[in-house]
Parts: C-alpha cells; sequence; structure tokens
C-alpha cells in the first residue's frame, strides 16, 4: 500500500515539476542555474590533521583529512599516496543502508578524487620520506544529511578540508602526532558543478526529487582555468550542447562556489 | 593498566582543570538533520556524535519482522578522523558491534516497541570526533533523536562514565584517563525508575566504589537529563516537554 501511494504522489508531483519547467520554474523557486544556501566550515574536527564541514540546501557532508606512514605504490616509488573514501551514513537517508561502501559511494568518492586528483592539487613527491616509505594522506567522506547534490557538496567539504591541512611531523619514520611540520599548500581549487537534466531541460544543483525524476546526471569539475573531471550518471543521455554548455555553467558555478572557501 | 608517567590528577585538579565529579561542558541539539525522521546532536567535551532515527516502518528484510513488535536496528560507528593518533579503518569493527549492541538494547527497554507490530526502527549515531565516553555520547545522542522523532517513549535514557584514576573516583572521564586510568565504568539508567541499562566496567575496583560510583552516575543524571529536557524545549517548547512527562 505504502509504495503504491509513493508512485501516485510522485507522478503527480512530476508532471506538476515538469509544468513548471515548462515555464522556467522550480519546484523550491530557484531558476535553473541557482545553488540553494551554501556553508562552508574550516577546522570542525580537532583530531584530523585538516577537517570541513560543507552545507548545500539540506545535504551536509564533512570531509576529514588523515596521515599514515604507507609503503608508495610500486607504479610511483617515489611519491607519497592519496586516497578518497566516501560513507553515505544510513542516519543520513532512508534509502542507505548500513555495510560495505557500495557501487554508489565507490563512484561519489572517486568522481570527488578524480577532480582533486587530475588537477594535481597535491605535491606527492613531497610525501616522500625515504625507500619504501611516504606518508599517505586519507581524505574521507561522511554524508550526515542527503538532500540531494551529494556531489558538489562533497567537492565543497573536501577542497576545504585540503586547505586546512596541517601535515604532521615525521621523525625516525614516525609520525609526531599533534605536532605538525606545515600546511598543505594548495594553489588550484577544482570544484564540481553538478546538473540534472529531466525531459530537455538541465538543472543546476539537483535537489532528491529533482534526482529521483531526472533521466541522467552531470559532474563537471573545473579549476580556475580548466575541465579537471567529467562523470554522466545515470541511465539517460546528454546532448552534445548539453554537455559543452553545462561546461560553461561549470565554469561559471565554480567561480561562485570558490568564494565560500 | 595504570600509567605512572601520566599524573592523571594534581593537587585534587585533572587534566583539563576539572574537580573530580565535575562534567565536561554537553551541549545537546535535537532536529539537526533534515531527512532523518528524528535526529540529534551532542557536543560533549571533546567529543562529536550525531544521531539519526528511521521509523517505524516496513521490516527489511521480511524475515526479520516480529508480529507483536517492532526490531530496533541500531549502529555506532566512528568515523575514520575521529581520534587523533591514526587513521581508523572503514566499517564496523568488534569494539563498535559491541557497542552497537549494548547501546540497542538499553534503548530497547524504553521503546514501546509492543505499539508497531512487523515494523522497524533503526537508530545511527557517529562519532565524528571522540575524547572518552563515546558510548555514552552515542547513546544520550540517540535517546533524544528518538525523542525528536516522536517514538512512544516509556522513560528517558540518561549515563556518564564513572572511573578511577590516581586511585579516585572520578566522573565523566576524558580520553587520557580512559586510557591511563585504573578503571572506566560506563553507566545508564532510565531516568525516572534509575533502571540500569547499560553497565560495562575494566580495571578492578572494589564493591563500595562501584556503589559509590553508581550513586554518583545517579546524581550526575539529573544533570544530563535537565541540559536533555533543555534542549527538547528549544526546539519544541516547554508544553510539549511537560506532556513528554521529562520531569
Amino acid at each position: 500500500m505504502g509504495v503504491e501511494k509513493d508512485i501516485v504522489m510522485h507522478s503527480i508531483r512530476k508532471s506538476y515539476m515538469l509544468t513548471l519547467l515548462a515555464n522556467g520554474e522550480r519546484l523550491d523557486g530557484r531558476g535553473f542555474y541557482d545553488y540553494r544556501h551554501i556553508e562552508v566550515q574550516k577546522g570542525v574536527i580537532e583530531t584530523a590533521e585538516g577537517s570541513a564541514l560543507a552545507k548545500i540546501g539540506s545535504t551536509q557532508i564533512i570531509a576529514g583529512v588523515k596521515f599514515e606512514i604507507v609503503e608508495p605504490f610500486p607504479s610511483d616509488p617515489d611519491k607519497g599516496v592519496f586516497v578518497t573514501n566516501a560513507e553515505l551514513l544510513p542516519l543520513a537517508s532512508s534509502r542507505f543502508e548500513p555495510g560495505p561502501p557500495g557501487e554508489e559511494s565507490i563512484e561519489f568518492a572517486r568522481v570527488v578524487d578524480r577532480a582533486i586528483r587530475s588537477a594535481e592539487i597535491i605535491d606527492m613527491e613531497s610525501f616522500f620520506l625515504e625507500e619504501g616509505k611516504a606518508l599517505g594522506l586519507f581524505l574521507d567522506l561522511y554524508v550526515l544529511d542527503y538532500g540531494g547534490n551529494m556531489v558538489d557538496a562533497a567537492g565543497l567539504a573536501a577542497l576545504a578540508a585540503l586547505m586546512n591541512t596541517k601535515i604532521p611531523k615525521v621523525e625516525n619514520g614516525q609520525i609526531i602526532r599533534g605536532e605538525y611540520s606545515g600546511t598543505l599548500k594548495i594553489d588550484r581549487h577544482p570544484l564540481p558543478v553538478s546538473f540534472a537534466k529531466i525531459h530537455h531541460y538541465v538543472l543546476v544543483d539537483p535537489t532528491i526529487e529533482e534526482e529521483s525524476a531526472s533521466d541522467a546526471g552531470l559532474t563537471i569539475a573545473t579549476t580556475e582555468d580548466h575541465i579537471a573531471a567529467i562523470q554522466k550518471f545515470g541511465i539517460g543521455g546528454f546532448k552534445k550542447d548539453d554537455v559543452l554548455n553545462s561546461v560553461d555553467i561549470a565554469f561559471e558555478k565554480a567561480k561562485e562556489l570558490r568564494k565560500y572557501l | 593498566m595504570e600509567n605512572k608517567e601520566i599524573e592523571l590528577i594534581v593537587n585534587g585538579k585533572r587534566l583539563d582543570g576539572r574537580g573530580l565529579h565535575d562534567l565536561r561542558p554537553i551541549n545537546i541539539k535535537v532536529g539537526v538533520l533534515e531527512d532523518a525522521d528524528g535526529s540529534a546532536s551532542v557536543e560533549w567535551g571533546g567529543n562529536k556524535v550525531v544521531a539519526g532515527v528511521y521509523g517505524p516502518s516496513e521490516c527489511i528484510p521480511k524475515h526479520m519482522e516480529n508480529p507483536f513488535r517492532a526490531i530496533v536496528k541500531c549502529q555506532y560507528m566512528m568515523a575514520t578522523f575521529c581520534s587523533l593518533e591514526e587513521h581508523g579503518r572503514m566499517g564496523p569493527n568488534r569494539r563498535s558491534i559491541e557497542i552497537s549492541k549494548v547501546i540497542r538494547q538499553a534503548l530497547e527497554n524504553i521503546i514501546m516497541v509492543e505499539l508497531f507490530p512487523r515494523s522497524q526502527i533503526e537508530v545511527y549515531a557517529v562519532v565524528l570526533q571522540a575524547d572518552g565516553g563515546t558510548r555514552i555520547s552515542a547513546l544520550t545522542a540517540s535517546v533524544a533523536a528518538l525523542i525528536d522523532a516522536g517514538i512512544p517513549l516509556r522513560d528517558t535514557i540518561v549515563g556518564v562514565s564513572v572511573g578511577k584514576a590516581a586511585d579516585k573516583i572520578i566522573v565523566d572521564l576524558g580520553k587520557m584517563e580512559d586510557n591511563f586510568g585504573q578503571s572506566d565504568v560506563p553507566i545508564a539508567f532510565t531516568n525516572r525508575d534509575k533502571d540500569i541499562l547499560l553497565l560495562q566496567m575494566d580495571g578492578l575496583l572494589t564493591k563500595d566504589e562501584l556503589s559509590k560510583m553508581i550513586d554518583l552516575a545517579f546524581k550526575k543524571g539529573e544533570d544530563i537529563h535537565r541540559l536533555m529536557r533543555k534542549a527538547i524545549e528549544e526546539k519544541y517548547g516547554e508544553t510539549v516537554s511537560k506532556r513528554l512527562r521529562m520531569g
């Protein structure tokens, strides 16, 4: 019973949504390319080497950075290691179940990771310590409240946490916890901007409702002057013009988002 | 277990300047998450915990449903960056599985599960920053989130960890006291009837010491209950907290 009711409600709501979209409006009154309210707080976790909380609308994501001594990857024996993980906490949404990371959280973490990695904002060579030893930077994302558009909130939280990161002091191949040798220097700022395609309308910063009504999603991460990562989500497709137009909007919107860092 | 090199108590003062029986500052807030049916955050000294509650809803998987009552699912989890030391591992470990269980069983005592046959109530708590006493902080956040979710409860649960360091009984152990003290006794109980629902202990104690600790916990429980009540009133107003018979 409950399930059927939801579907009926949903299709009525969706047709209302489409009526609004045809008039250039969204359910919450925003324009197609407007973000919801944004907030970024750096340094919210004292035990982490870097941290930040980002909110977009009701979506809340916390990012924390920890360092460990690791063995470099055989492919990059003279570099440190950077690992991004995401946990879709079951408290964030009735959609999320407890358990090991599923495909959604893995894809999500990898998109956020890719933007940071391909923009080469972290000097991985400076993390090399000695033969077989390097610093590993672990960036972990916890979704606390899911209100749609996790990727952009995670991108903000991740970058803000990195900008807030202190590099721990290393002595005799061991990390001295609570003492630091400096801060992480970040001079490029890659940020993802996400789109949902509903019918032929393309919207920035989709809510849960808009995501569930959408045929496909698109995330474009840009630095100040380059595209750093793209990911198309979901089953539906995007036209080339949609993609190119979205790139322009992504550059413009990332510039707006940077003001919150 | 005791580390003689660290002096946990000097002239009756603890490392953070507290007296032996003082609580750390505690800040409880309800309704901090949008999607969850009920939620709460607890800042307890250096601990930061967020809890979210879903339900009552259809029991999934079906074979777990009980025709006479709701089942309660509970997960306590520590964020990988919650301690100053090493980067933690994601996913549950043996410790967090045990803590999830003791928290769940405490909650099952107060939730009126018989009102919701065949359904489930989910309680999730995540420790974002840890500073000793995370299970009690998580339990406190869970209870506040259950109240916020409007789930019928028989009573509230309050708790505190009591312990022993430098041969003195102390209340609300910080991380150093937890790691290097002689004993750690987390205690949680129903506010009205003082039924002890969670009690764990490590270290060595005499019966007399344990008895004193429980009395101290009961006394401090009043302060914690007042803070929980204040948090509910901040969101819902005084009438509601009276109707909930929170004192």
